[in-house]
């Protein structure tokens, strides 16, 4: 690792603050991509910004039909939260599949959306619910957060502060996970909002990262159920393909997770 | 360069690093604790898996300043005295290990997960949750049937304290 100065923030503000005095800052939350990144080098921010112990990032709350998540609550706490698992069953079950005990404890949720990997579990959550990014300079909805691989509508300096969740109907999360990576080969998400919405969501497929299946969304508006996505074709074209599987393999796992998510949801 | 101040086994310390310094490298190079391991360095193979504030973590991945004011329990501070931690009296009597490369890290998750679980392990429970620490010899078999029988010694020793 090269050098770098770090900071321990204790508000939004000073680590903005922050922030904009160093000349190449990168905010750190659980650190469970960034320090990897920049133990290999290919990363060398001036300044490192923790976020990790600033308290008004932490915590999750449940106001009417809104399930608020703060951004640097970790994994195990949303996948242990009797709130989470009461309001979206689905989402803390998600957080359960990232990583190892060991980087769920540490990794948050406002890292894993800042970080857009196309493979992570959050975005296809964030999707699929039509959830809203809060920051400390604006609201940012899902649809306009994620911009395509590793990159998102976040300014340079800005810092998301939580995740409004819509709490929905009825969602389920199906995954395959690389065996050792245990990142998306290719996981669906799948959501009927209050209003009858149906939305679906896919990470770890789309050469573009996480993105809705509008052939899906419609098949199950007219059944929700496993079945009705029997009929479903998906283009392999624009789809990620690597040893791991090839985009072919892939369409396919889209049908096959968004079935098993279906019959999650119930 | 920063000062950490951490508890580490129950003493305080306090160690002037560079900004850099992971808490692996604090512990090792500059605690001289050893018995914590770097395996892969990628945060993957969980060798440097310690418990930070009664969490396991691991250490590979975490910067130094991250560990300021925490709590940190390494392998050598699970003994007491003489007295093995159940968890390492298991591995021993299962022969829960052969190079003994990869075994700090996985008592400290087993510990872990025993916190987390309590006496309703089985052992698929323990299979999935020691995702994060990859042993290269044993197949896992005794691995698995050392934290399943420290399970319940863990559960033994509580009750009686």
């Amino acid at each position: 690792m090269y050098q770098t100065t770090y900071h321990r923030a204790s508000s939004v503000d000073e680590a903005a603050a922050l922030f904009a005095k160093g000349s190449e800052a990168k905010f750190l939350a659980g650190g469970q991509t960034l320090l990897p990144v920049m133990k290999q080098r290919l990363a060398s921010p001036s300044d490192v910004i923790d976020l990790g112990k600033i308290k008004e990032l932490i915590g999750i709350e449940v106001s009417g039909d809104t399930l608020t998540v703060k951004a640097a609550t970790p994994h195990y706490d949303v996948a242990t939260s009797d709130a989470v698992k009461k309001a979206i069953p689905a989402l803390a079950y998600l957080a359960s599949l990232i990583g190892d005990p060991a980087v769920r404890y540490r990794g948050t949720i406002g890292g894993s959306i800042a970080n857009n990997d196309p493979a992570a579990d959050y975005p296809a959550a964030l999707l699929a619910l039509g959830a809203t990014v809060k920051t400390n300079k604006r609201s940012i909805a899902a649809e306009d957060f994620f911009k395509g691989l590793f990159t998102t509508a976040l300014e340079d300096g800005e810092i998301i502060t939580s995740v409004s969740f819509p709490v929905p109907q009825k969602a389920g999360y199906a995954k395959m996970p690389h065996p050792a990576s245990r990142f998306a080969l290719t996981a669906v998400f799948v959501a009927q909002t209050k209003s009858g919405e149906i939305r679906v969501a896919a990470t770890g497929a789309s050469q573009s990262g996480v993105m809705r299946v509008p052939a899906i969304e419609a098949a199950l508006k007219t059944s929700w159920s496993p079945s009705a996505i029997d009929g479903v074709t998906i283009s392999a074209s624009n789809l990620l393909s690597d040893i791991h599987g090839t985009s072919e393999y892939r369409a396919n796992l889209i049908k096959v997770m968004a079935q098993r998510a279906v019959a999650a949801a119930g | 360069m920063s000062t950490v101040k951490l508890t580490v086994n129950g003493k305080a310390v306090a160690v002037d690093v560079e900004d850099r310094t992971l808490l692996v490298q604090l512990l090792r190079d500059h605690l001289n604790l050893t018995g914590t391991h770097v395996g892969c360095d990628t945060s993957q193979c969980g060798a440097c898996v310690v418990h930070m504030d009664g969490k396991a973590v691991k250490s590979c991945t975490m910067l130094a300043g991250q560990a300021d004011g925490a709590n940190v329990t390494t392998i050598e501070g699970i003994a007491r005295g003489d007295e093995l931690h159940p968890m390492q009296a298991a591995f021993r009597d299962n022969h829960g290990l052969q190079c003994g490369y990869c075994t700090p890290g996985m008592i400290m998750s087993a510990i872990d997960i025993v916190h987390r679980h309590g006496g309703e392990l089985d052992e698929a429970t323990v299979r999935q949750e020691l995702e994060g620490n990859i042993c290269r010899c044993t197949g896992y078999h005794n691995i698995v049937k050392a934290v399943l029988d420290a399970a319940g010694r863990m559960k033994v020793s509580q009750a009686a304290e």
